[in-house]
């Protein structure tokens, strides 16, 4: 039975309003896609709409941020980590503001909408900014715990927030620590190194791995930055060969970032599973994630080459 | 010391520390001056002594590459040793080339990325209505900056939420880096455009520091107030006036004498 990951993230804004009176949230006329109308119908009047105008909407918030308060941001990662860009970099990174960017609708899942509206870009975009910090859970109680962690942290972060609704991989008992990757299933020959909807699919490939006889790791980089570097260098060390998972541009995000950790290390073995460098388009999400081969078939065939 | 005469005093201050520096933005920073003069020595509620006081008013120069002008009435004022001028745009200076509120005592944001400020400054002021504070937020724009539409954005926003505890304040001196507002790309009539967006307007003559001061103090309710400064480029050094070849260039020696005979001071 699975659960939404945006309805995770307006129900963790609404139970951090209940302890932190500095919460307030800011949108772009999209509350009713990145699920902040949930905070808004408990809390109008903590709620602010900015209108169909990104780059203000990022600017507002920054303002509001410097009077102490902790705003969230949210609208489509497009034009949040797209559009307005370059105010989170001038205005928010470089005095390291503290805003909160809990951007929806990332990576092809967003589906029928098409390319136009499919950030595989925004982890990129993301990671070239200092003092930003970057989440991206896997299911519902793990947005939960990344939209709460985010709240605590002075400084910007950028939460990844998926759109559709996903089986349960973890539960609220799981530790979650920012900038520490989880294991979710140890392994020996291969890993299989997966971050937000890959994990899913990156446990479906270690079963068939499994199945075949192939002893297969499954790490969740919740934390794209900082990266766990420490659990990047021994997977690399440990097994034949680790394989990013992501549904992302393979250039700028977890499959760049682990291969910064390993380049140098003589006889690296790394390769990647994402998007290759083209466009998305329209299509269910599952006939898209086929199309641009982010199956479990697809870490099972990458896995395999280093056996 | 009667304000022109400080104003006179800050504007040497200005061309000395840009000749210092080797570079910086003289034009613009001459033009803004007396519009800080205004609102550090007879408007806002400001404690050198304590920059970060919450409920002070908050000045945002959304032109930063004029941040020349703020730092010599910052030192003035008391924020940082004014010998710190010397240092503008050098290595490990708190004075950067663009204003940075977390180096510079007194700076309360950083701008230079034309629009942000005053966008930003905005939300300072939805703010302080959410927290009920009573500080007011003076954000000054250039007249080539409402170019970018990120200031429209932020006005539209303002009007919405009725920030009556915001001022913008349009640098409106003519000039901008390619050539004359009409030339490069033309603004209409701004006070037109601020009216339509629900603004109270006001159009002063942005050297008349009494005048600046009487529309500052001048109250709104319930919308936020727009002031049209009518301003020289490079005013008060004949050489520069007017002339947008000064926008971003450092005079010489010999330059910054001339400015300094004609300005009267030291």
């Amino acid at each position: 039975m699975g659960k939404s990951i945006r309805i995770a993230y307006g129900e963790a804004l609404n139970e951090i309003a209940e302890y932190n009176d500095k919460l307030v949230v800011c949108d772009a006329d999209l509350g009713h896609a990145t699920m902040t109308n949930i905070f808004a119908e408990k809390h109008p009047d903590r709620f602010f709409n900015f209108g169909i105008a990104e780059c203000n909407l990022v600017a507002e918030a920054t303002g509001m941020a410097h009077a102490g308060l902790v705003p969230f941001v949210s609208t489509f990662a497009l034009f949040g980590a797209g559009r307005a860009y370059e105010i989170i970099r001038n205005s928010v990174c470089y005095v390291n503001a503290n805003v909160k960017f809990a951007l929806t609708h990332s990576g092809l899942c967003v589906g029928e909408d098409g390319g136009s509206h499919q950030a595989i870009e925004d982890l990129a975009l993301m990671r070239v900014l200092p003092h930003m910090t970057i989440l991206v859970p896997c299911d519902y109680e793990q947005t939960k715990k990344c939209v709460k962690a985010a709240a605590e942290i002075d400084g910007p972060v950028y939460i990844r927030v998926a759109r559709p609704v996903v089986d349960e991989i973890t539960t609220a008992e799981t530790p979650f620590e920012v900038g520490k990757a989880q294991v979710m299933k140890d392994g020996t020959d291969v890993c299989l190194m997966a971050t937000g909807l890959m994990v899913g699919t990156a446990l479906k490939a270690a079963e068939m791995l499994e199945a075949e006889g192939i002893s297969c790791a499954v790490i969740n980089h919740h934390t794209i930055k900082p990266l766990d570097a420490e659990i990047v260098r021994k997977y690399h060390e440990k097994c034949k060969g680790i394989v990013a998972c992501e549904e992302h541009s393979i250039y700028g995000g977890l499959g760049s970032a682990i291969a910064e950790v390993i380049a140098g290390v003589p006889g690296g073995k790394f390769a990647q599973v994402g998007v290759m460098d083209k466009f998305g388009k329209s299509g269910t999400p599952d006939a898209l994630f086929e199309a641009y081969g982010l199956t479990a078939e697809h870490m099972v065939e990458e896995a395999k080459k280093f056996l | 010391m009667v304000l022109q005469e400080k104003a006179a005093e800050l504007r040497g201050d200005i061309v000395k520390m840009i000749h210092a520096a080797g570079s910086g933005h003289p034009g613009g920073s001459l033009s803004v001056i007396d519009i800080l003069v205004a609102l550090y020595y007879n408007v806002m509620k400001v404690d050198p002594k304590n920059p970060h006081w919450e409920d002070r008013d908050r000045l945002v120069l959304s032109k930063g590459h004029a941040c020349p002008a703020l730092y010599a009435v910052l030192a003035d004022k008391g924020y940082f040793p004014k010998e710190d001028l010397a240092t503008l745009r050098k290595i490990d200076s708190h004075l950067q080339g663009h204003p940075d509120m977390k180096k510079t005592p007194g700076v309360d944001l950083n701008t230079g990325s034309l629009g942000q400020g005053v966008a930003v400054a905005t939300g300072m002021a939805i703010a302080a209505k959410y927290l009920k504070k009573n500080y007011h937020v003076y954000a000054i724009v250039g007249d080539g900056e409402i170019q970018e539409g990120l200031v429209w954005e932020a006005a539209m926003a303002a009007a919405h939420y009725k920030l009556d505890n915001l001022t913008v304040i349009l640098d409106h001196n003519g000039l901008q880096i390619d050539g004359t507002n009409d030339e490069v790309m033309s603004l209409g009539d701004p006070v037109e455009k601020y009216k339509a967006f629900g603004f109270e307007c006001f159009t002063v003559n942005g050297h008349d520091i009494d005048a600046i001061t009487k529309v500052c103090k001048t109250p709104v309710h319930g919308r936020p107030k727009f002031i049209c400064a009518e301003t020289i480029k490079g005013k008060g050094v004949s050489f520069m006036e007017n002339n947008a070849g000064w926008h971003g260039k450092a005079p010489s020696a010999e330059e910054v004498a001339k400015a300094l005979a004609e300005l009267e001071v030291k």
